[in-house]
């Protein structure tokens, strides 16, 4: 039965993903100073840093990658599934008023 | 009613007379019930989010944020970050029955928590003295021509998404400051709770947004005080570990404000 998460796993992968977590908010910092990017370009380069980093967050800070396959799957597959849902309804949405003008 | 835990034998076997029906998740229902939280949670955010992605992209968007306001938020990033480490301790620690080491790295983890709130209170407090405000709240006196004060007047979606994102983040690591403190310091914590609201009232200046804003933890007080009394129970390992996922989706969602809201804004 699986109680608390009590895998056998070290402590020394948290300092590792902790670091990591650190070199990838130093990345989206010098991202931000260079602006190397056009701001849509740079929106979406910094989203996947932010997705890689929150992956790794509920991965590992919460345990998530050591729950049971049927868990881990139903929540990750609605929340995904709800935000694109989000995005096919919210961007096609507010560009209808744009076009179409808000009297 | 004592607490009861998969690890009891009733919930274990099964086929006998009491027995509890097994879990759906193979966790315990705090731990799901937590999970299904925080996935409605994140969709309040994703929303936010969303809006303000739409905005930054379609909008003529200031970049009015200096090195000050991003190191400021980088120090709070790595203050997030390091919190969320502290409660991975705390839970270790927990699973071990090491209640001194789990109170320590709560505490740890409040400690950080706290760094962050203050740090971002600063900075609220800075921006709305240079001019930054929404629609309809008075400007600071002698700022009337600020940067700041053209962007609310010209661009009122940035302080509007600025403060927007922000407030409501910051009101869940304050929960989540409260929530570690109850989960670590039990009714202990409800004095230190109700001087740290009294104190910042009596100090903060009543022009300050945070003068009132501290009003949330008198909120947290009673609220705390009401589930301590009706439920006195000793906090266990799973406390901590459901707390501990609360606070890392604080983190998490951090991790999105900070590049789309600062680093998007950023001054060159």
């Amino acid at each position: 039965m699986h109680d608390v998460a009590t895998h056998d796993d070290s402590k020394g992968q948290y300092f590792w993903v902790w670091g990591a977590l650190l070199v990838l908010t130093a990345v989206e910092v010098w991202l931000g100073y260079r602006q190397i990017f056009e701001p849509v370009h740079m929106l979406e380069v910094l989203l996947v840093l932010s997705v890689i980093k929150s992956v790794l967050i509920i991965a590992y800070f919460m345990h998530l990658k050591f729950e049971k396959a049927i868990m881990r799957w139903l929540l990750v597959i609605s929340v995904t599934g709800c935000f694109v849902i989000m995005y096919f309804f919210f961007f096609p949405d507010a560009d209808r008023i744009l076009k179409l003008g808000v009297r | 009613m004592s607490e009861i835990t998969l690890q009891d034998d009733a919930v274990i076997a099964h086929g006998h007379a009491g027995e509890f029906e097994a879990p759906l998740f193979g966790a315990y229902s705090k731990k799901v019930g937590m999970w299904l939280f925080l996935a409605s949670d994140s969709l309040t955010f994703g929303a936010l989010l969303f809006a303000f992605s739409y905005n930054r992209i379609y909008t003529s968007w200031p970049t009015p944020f200096g090195k000050d306001s991003i190191i400021n938020a980088t120090v709070m990033t790595a203050c997030l970050l390091s919190s969320s480490l502290t409660m991975v301790m705390a839970v270790f620690a927990a699973q071990r029955h090491d209640r001194a080491w789990t109170r320590n790295w709560l505490l740890a983890t409040m400690a950080f928590g706290t760094g962050f709130i203050v740090l971002h209170g600063m900075e609220w407090t800075k921006l709305i003295h240079e001019g930054l405000s929404l629609p309809g709240f008075p400007k600071p006196a002698g700022q009337l021509e600020s940067e700041y004060a053209h962007i609310s007047s010209g661009v009122p979606q940035f302080a509007a998404t600025f403060f927007g994102l922000t407030a409501m983040h910051m009101l869940h690591v304050t929960i989540g400051v409260i929530y570690l403190g109850v989960v670590a310091l039990r009714k202990l914590f409800l004095p230190i709770l109700g001087a740290l609201w009294l104190v910042g009232f009596l100090l903060i200046p009543a022009d300050n947004v945070f003068h009132y804003g501290i009003h949330a933890l008198l909120i947290g007080l009673i609220i705390s005080s009401v589930i301590l009394f009706l439920k006195p129970k000793d906090y266990d390992a799973h406390d901590v570990e459901v707390s501990g996922l609360y606070w890392h989706f604080v983190d998490l969602v951090w991790m999105f404000i900070f590049p789309l809201v600062y680093l998007m804004s950023t001054k060159i």
